[in-house]
């Protein structure tokens, strides 16, 4: 994501919108402040769809709510339009809080079908309440006033509409790159690796619909002052899915996005409108027919919008955070004294239906200790680190973590008392950087809101966030990889950002999910170097592995599994020398 | 309300969830095979019936129109793809796929169009029109980005519904249309009276049904097509062309929505825009299978034929709101029966 187009071209930019006004005739202004108020309903789309992953076609609806509340004040009860615009935030606010909490659980294709039947019902409510003027509307609405300043004029709601939009991109891209903007983008790599943040789904979910409910809130309530009328139809299903559309064909991975896909829908419908009548006599019903190739072409041609076509012709600006050196340590958690029993299983069982993954396996890990956790394919080792980590629930048996029984932490709260873990199929965020990812593991520590991120209160703790993914980076090797996508990494080089996120979070164990799988020789060394530092800085390791090699020389003691059942423990000797141990991997032909 | 009140509200819901029925069918059909939400599924609906009426009224269906620019777009993209790998002598038998196929209902309609003909021929023409326009616009729109993300593909088909349905508007006016009806009248049955255009549509829908249920389960490329659905990357493995399983999928698309528009049209008065409705009410169905369940997809379309019915004797503005506020409380059931399954769609590039 380019966020960091350049200070200047920013300036720039907002300098030509200030003049604008000066050099269009009315009609092109009226047609920019269509296209800044459809650009806030895009933006909304940006953060839900784009960055969340949640499709929305029911954003007409929110809009719809926004102008009728406006209007209904402002004509009904004869209030100020101000008072309009709180009750805009408002109502949608809370219709969103209640829509998203009856539909947010759903997932795959669920929830964007929900949002078709809600925005279609919310829509067909509008024409049937006897004081919202049932199909025919709301007319005479008042025009927005200021210090008694009227916004009634083109030009004038033109500054107005964009100062909206100006406001609605900064607090966007603050967000975006915040704490629990890091976490919005993180949803989209699936539950178990938000969940394993400790980041609650299903709140960061709400909190971006709300996001992008009020966002087509303010846009209903300009829409409302700018046409001083409302009426249901502008709100329909049709209007939904062409905000979507704006938003997909903008290029709904890019805030810049939201302004690009709604000029672009805007003005090549315009164009249409004009180029068509010399072509066809019956143009009106042509526009819309070339409308959709149009898109359909497009994408086929990028399936990312038009954004990143813009954008990979832009010079590249990889801006380095800075680093300041005196950014402040974020608190830390009291170790346990090398030696004190840390993790403990016992009698841990899994039962799958009549299948038994697991059985009585019972082991210890001390702090201070690397402990590998082996065994053939099938032998139990993935659903043991599961029921450690909370994605599993135990059949029988209890888990026991620095006084806290595992049994009781949700997966979402074992980072919260101190198991940290990294995953056998890597989940990074590819398109964000290693320093954003490596700053993720942190998000259990820190406690930044979406608010201090959107209005930038956050920056004392980001600073430290900052300086300690950095620290974090260097430590596991990856120094001067930081700014790099996390996609454009080696196997190899994922595996050890994946360790730097988890240290982030400060852990008293850290869980390895086969960390060795898949790498290459050195990729290997480079990662047994890292473990031997871990352990030698006191760091508590808990390692699921099958190469038996890699971890002979690492761990201080070896679990064996074997179908599902505790086969060996000890030191790499003792087990290498197992006879039941060497039964198992090799067929007892050793 | 009365027995008999309520007897003809379960019949009228009848008629209408046996078409949202055969909708659903289609949805679910298309959706698992190619992963393509075809909302443009209604407008053929809505061409059906136009197409039927145009032959009725002596006059040529603008239909041809639309048949034959896509025959020609989709042999140029037939060909741009036989050109990029390289195996131009098959462009002969792409010719004879894309545009001599296509032909010939557009010369029959040309010919015929403006005479006389019986109703069982003008059917006949309507599906041979109509049926062509499913797997002709998936070489065209969908094949070329046949990997593409579901919501990429979803906003595809909406940009798509937009052009078709806009054409339908330039083809044949904002006038509606009522086709003359197959039967007529209604037979006695333990005392109620059934209408005989019911029992038309019911016989249809469990034909259909059956040679869905057949197809799938008892021939090679039936099984071809649910291994497509269940799992793309194997299928390919095992030597199934999954481009070819997708024209079948927008064949049988092409088939449902023709027997749907032809059933529906004596009932309804059948606008150009009147398709989206009408097919998101089978999705409403679909949705109930989850997607996947052809029997569930079935049972659903029905409830939503009889929450229509009964809501537009109780609150006939509502009508519509009630049907589709009754999606979330279904979509929430059907979240809590699949709660386990945690499907990460793989992401954007």
């Amino acid at each position: 994501m380019v966020r960091r187009l350049r200070q200047s071209w920013l300036v720039a930019l907002c300098l030509v919108v200030v003049a604008l006004p000066a050099f269009l005739g009315d009609f092109s202004v009226t047609l920019l402040n269509y296209i800044g108020i459809n650009t806030l309903v895009a933006l909304g789309l940006i953060l839900l769809t784009g960055s969340g992953g949640l499709t929305s076609f029911g954003q007409a609806a929110f809009v719809g709510i926004g102008a009728y509340a406006t209007a209904y004040m402002s004509t009904a009860l004869g209030l100020s339009p101000w008072w309009g615009l709180l009750a805009a935030i408002v109502l949608t606010s809370l219709v969103a809080l209640l829509v998203g909490a009856a539909t947010l659980h759903l997932g795959g294709h669920y929830l964007p079908v929900s949002t078709i039947a809600w925005g279609l019902a919310i829509y067909l409510l509008f024409g049937n309440f006897e004081s919202l003027g049932r199909y025919g509307g709301l007319r005479n609405i008042p025009p927005v006033e200021l210090f008694s300043f009227s916004f009634a004029a083109m030009p004038q709601l033109y500054y107005l509409i964009w100062a909206f939009v100006g406001v609605a991109f900064l607090m966007a891209t603050s967000l975006l790159d915040s704490r629990q903007g890091r976490a919005i983008r993180a949803l989209r790599g699936g539950s178990a690796l938000s969940e394993s943040l400790g980041i609650n789904v299903f709140v960061v979910r709400l909190a971006i619909f709300v996001i992008a409910a009020a966002l087509a809130g303010i846009a209903g309530w300009l829409y409302a002052h700018m046409q001083r009328f409302v009426s249901p139809a502008p709100f329909d299903l049709r209007s939904g899915i062409e905000y979507l559309l704006m938003a997909v064909l903008g290029g709904a991975g890019y805030v810049s996005g939201a302004l690009i896909g709604a000029a672009v829908v805007a003005l090549s419908k315009n164009w249409l409108q004009d180029l068509l009548p010399h072509l066809t006599s019956n143009s009106g019903n042509l526009e819309i027919v070339v409308f959709g190739c149009l898109f359909i072409l497009l994408l086929q041609f990028s399936r990312g919008g038009i954004a990143p076509l813009l954008v990979s012709r832009l010079p590249k600006t990889e801006s380095q955070s800075s680093v300041k050196l005196d950014a402040s340590e974020l608190p830390v958690r009291r170790q346990p004294l090398k030696g004190e029993p840390l993790l403990e299983l016992r009698g841990v069982s899994k039962s799958f239906g009549g299948l038994k993954a697991v059985s009585e396996v019972s082991f210890h890990v001390h702090a201070g200790e690397l402990v590998a956790l082996i065994g053939p394919n099938g032998a139990g080792k993935s659903t043991t680190f599961n029921l450690i980590t909370g994605v599993l629930r135990l059949s029988s048996g209890s888990v026991w973590f620095a006084g806290h029984n595992l049994g009781d932490v949700s997966a979402r709260r074992v980072i919260d008392v101190g198991i940290a873990r990294t995953f056998q199929h890597v989940k990074l965020r590819p398109k964000m950087s290693v320093l954003e990812n490596v700053m993720l593991g942190a998000y259990s520590r820190t406690k930044a809101g979406f608010f201090s991120g959107a209005l930038r209160l956050d920056r004392s703790e980001e600073t430290s966030v900052i300086a300690l993914a950095r620290r974090q980076i260097d430590r596991v090797g990856l120094a001067g990889l930081a700014v790099t996508e996390a996609g454009n990494l080696a196997l190899g080089q994922q595996r050890l950002a994946e360790i730097a996120r988890a240290l982030a979070a400060d852990p008293m164990l850290l869980l390895l999910d086969e960390p060795a799988a898949g790498l290459r020789a050195l990729e290997k060394q480079s990662l047994a170097a890292l473990l031997k530092d871990l352990r030698n800085a006191g760091t508590t390791v808990l390692l699921v592995e099958h190469d038996m090699e890699f971890v002979m020389s690492l761990a201080d003691r070896i679990v064996v599994l074997d179908f599902g059942r505790k086969l060996a423990e000890g030191t790499p000797d003792a087990v290498r020398n197992n006879p039941a141990v060497q039964e198992a991997y090799l067929g007892g032909l050793a | 309300m009365t027995f008999n009140i309520a007897i003809l509200l379960i019949e009228d819901g009848l008629a209408s969830g046996a078409i949202y029925a055969m909708m659903a069918l289609g949805f679910v059909l298309v959706f698992n095979v190619t992963r393509v939400i075809f909302v443009p599924f209604g407008d053929l609906v809505a061409y059906a019936a136009l197409t039927l009426a145009s032959f009725e009224s002596q006059r040529t269906p603008g239909t041809i129109w639309l048949v034959g620019v896509l025959a020609i777009g989709a042999f140029l993209v037939e060909l741009f793809h036989l050109w990029r790998v390289g195996k131009l002598r098959r462009i002969p038998r792409a010719f004879v796929l894309y545009i001599g196929l296509p032909a010939v209902p557009l010369a029959a309609t040309l010919l015929l169009a403006q005479t006389p003909i019986p109703q069982a021929v003008a059917m006949l023409l309507t599906l041979a029109l109509v049926l062509p326009i499913g797997p002709l616009l998936y070489r065209v729109v969908y094949e070329p980005v046949a990997n593409a993300p579901v919501l990429v593909l979803l906003i595809i088909s909406v940009a798509l519904h937009f052009a078709v349905s806009g054409l339908a508007l330039l083809f044949f006016g904002p006038e509606g249309v009522r086709t003359q009806s197959l039967v007529r009248g209604s037979y006695s049955l333990l005392g109620l009276a059934v209408p005989a255009q019911l029992t038309l549509i019911l016989i249809a829908t469990a034909a259909l049904s059956t040679v869905l249920l057949l197809f799938f389960n008892s021939t090679l490329t039936g099984k071809a097509m649910r291994a497509t659905a269940a799992n793309r990357e194997g299928a390919r493995l095992v030597g199934i062309r999954t481009a070819t399983m997708g024209s079948s999928a927008f064949i049988f698309a092409g088939v449902i929505a023709t027997v749907a528009g032809i059933l529906i049209s004596p009932t309804t008065t059948i606008y150009y825009d009147t398709g989206l409705i009408v097919g998101l009410k089978g999705f409403v169905g679909s949705v109930v299978g989850g997607f996947v369940s052809y029997p569930l997809s079935v049972l659903g379309a029905a409830i939503v034929g009889q929450i229509e019915s009964f809501s537009s004797f109780y609150a006939s503005a509502l009508k519509e709101a009630i049907v589709f506020a009754a999606i979330i409380p279904i979509v929430l059931w059907r979240w809590l029966l699949t709660a386990q399954v945690v499907v990460d769609e793989p992401e954007d590039e």
